[in-house]
């Protein structure tokens, strides 16, 4: 039988996939950014529907809200233009298609098929903040810490490309002007 | 309590906290006008009724009736979609805000609340962080280098202050220990040695000035309204708006204004706590009267920093939200944790 709750899974489960699809098809850039964002919020919407409401909003403030900022900021900034399309190959579209479709049903197929999947109850995941908060600071602590290590050092990666090489003096009189 | 009785009660709920979030948005418009005209020494409005009472509503047929232009070469969808985003997502967050206690009518209890969620403060966050799109959308689909410009501070503006915002925050939320508006709010009840009200902020201090210029910067208001700045950017991202697509980015900043005012008083003012006396209609309604009037006064100083403040500078606003807010931020959110684990 159809719950309200299956109903409104595969509703945003349909959105998330006509996100992905609008966003391959789009030829304008911040268009597809756009689509990304509907995926992104339609995701929250599963995550919220399976019982994990702090995931589901970390989901929109991470993801969708300031992520994706960036995304749409980066295309703002640079003003990127509507994409060229190639005629293409046609034996891209007659093997690429269905190709792609075989591919997805089989994977379907197999995770189905496992052993160890089967349906998950609302609520049988850790959902409220007090339990992700407790198993990321004692179960998964070691984990982590690595990970905001390994983001540390991403940053600082970052901020060394980004930043102006150190003028040397001896480069000469050009680089001396008083700021 | 029975299904429908719930669902007629959410929705006269939403009815009427919508239609006194609009009016309010309304009168917002005209205290700002009122009081930062007597501050400049002028009268503000003054001829349409009362005091200018009516003013409000004069603007809002005036914004029905204007024409309606899309320049050309603007990027449509989008044009239009960008004032739907940016009004909707600000009314939005009003639906987890608590104005006071539950009431008991017919023998059912009645929250005042739309809806009462477990991560209340983080659907606020969500949802304000999405309303970043319909500014940055609306620049950009202008074409027109100041709307662009306007938009780009935006994002830039509003993404670096999230982050402060978000950390101030979480000083309250450590010593709450829920995400619950309402919790937030019942652990403010009572007061220290007797006469001091037992509210976030005297415990967090520091948190409430994170919080309070964040806000400011978030909402896009003086002294951090760079996205529109008169002087540089002609209107900024709404330049090319008329009518009422201009009225909602207009309705959309003033929402946003109270959402933010209601948050502080939830989070750092104690929320409706506040003396209550008399018979019990009077003991029913004054925990809203102290919401409305804690708002009110939040609102004020809004209003009041926008009379006193001139505009930073570009460069200021961004050294001051990452070299100093954000450490502050920081130290405080530290501070507190270690405060509470030795406690």
């Amino acid at each position: 039988m159809l719950s309200v709750h299956l109903i409104l899974f595969l509703a945003f489960g349909a959105v998330c996939v006509a996100g992905a699809v609008n966003l391959l098809v789009q030829r304008h850039p911040i268009n597809s950014a756009l689509s990304l964002i509907a995926v992104m919020a339609a995701l929250a919407g599963e995550y919220l529907l399976l019982g994990a409401e702090f995931v589901a909003a970390l989901q929109v403030i991470v993801y969708a809200g300031a992520i994706m900022v960036l995304f749409v900021f980066v295309i703002m900034l640079l003003n990127a233009g509507v994409e060229e399309r190639t005629q293409g190959s046609r034996v891209a579209i007659i093997i690429g298609i269905p190709g792609m479709l075989i591919g997805s049903v089989l994977v379907a197929w197999v995770v189905l098929r496992h052993s160890g999947t089967g349906e998950v109850a609302v609520g049988a995941l850790p959902g409220p903040p007090k339990t992700i908060g407790d198993m990321l600071f004692h179960e998964f602590l070691l984990p982590f810490e690595i990970t905001s290590i390994l983001i540390l050092v991403a940053i600082m990666g970052a901020v060394v490309l980004a930043s102006k090489p150190p003028s040397s003096p001896a480069e000469g009189p050009t680089q001396k002007v008083k700021d | 309590m029975p299904i429908w009785i719930y669902i007629v009660a959410t929705v006269i709920k939403s009815a009427i906290v919508l239609l006194v979030l609009l009016t309010a948005v309304a009168y917002t418009v005209w205290l700002e006008r009122k009081v930062v005209g007597h501050m400049q020494n002028r009268w503000g409005p003054t001829r349409v009724g009362p005091f200018g009472l009516l003013q409000p509503a004069a603007d809002g047929i005036k914004f029905l009736f204007k024409e309606d232009l899309t320049p050309p070469h603007v990027y449509k969808p989008l044009f239009l979609a960008a004032p739907l985003i940016a009004v909707i997502f600000a009314l939005t967050s009003i639906a987890v805000i608590p104005f006071g206690n539950a009431i008991t009518l017919f023998g059912y209890s009645f929250p005042l609340q739309i809806t009462d969620v477990n991560i209340g403060l983080l659907v606020i966050l969500g949802v304000t962080s999405i309303g970043v799109y319909g500014v940055a959308l609306a620049g950009w689909s202008s074409n027109n280098k100041y709307s662009l410009l306007g938009g780009l501070r935006a994002s830039a503006q509003m993404v670096s202050y999230e982050i402060s915002l978000g950390l101030s925050l979480v000083g309250v939320l450590i010593l709450s220990g829920s995400f619950s508006l309402r919790e937030i709010v019942d652990v403010q009840g009572g007061t220290f040695l007797g006469f001091i009200p037992r509210w976030n902020i005297f415990l967090q201090p520091v948190a409430f000035f994170c919080y309070l210029m964040a806000a400011y910067a978030e909402t896009n208001r003086i002294p951090f309204d760079l996205p529109e700045a008169e002087t540089e950017l002609v209107a900024g991202y709404h330049t090319e708006y008329s009518a009422m697509k201009f009225a909602m980015f207009f309705m959309a900043e003033y929402a946003n204004m109270i959402t933010v005012a209601s948050l502080a008083t939830l989070l750092f003012l104690g929320g409706w706590h506040g003396p209550i006396f008399g018979p019990p209609i009077l003991q029913a309604l004054l925990p809203v009267f102290w919401f409305g009037a804690k708002v009110f006064a939040f609102l004020f100083l809004y209003i009041w920093v926008r009379g006193t403040l001139p505009r930073f500078r570009y460069d200021q606003l961004m050294a001051f939200g990452w070299k100093f807010l954000l450490p502050l931020a920081l130290a405080n959110l530290i501070v507190t944790a270690i405060v509470v684990v030795v406690k």
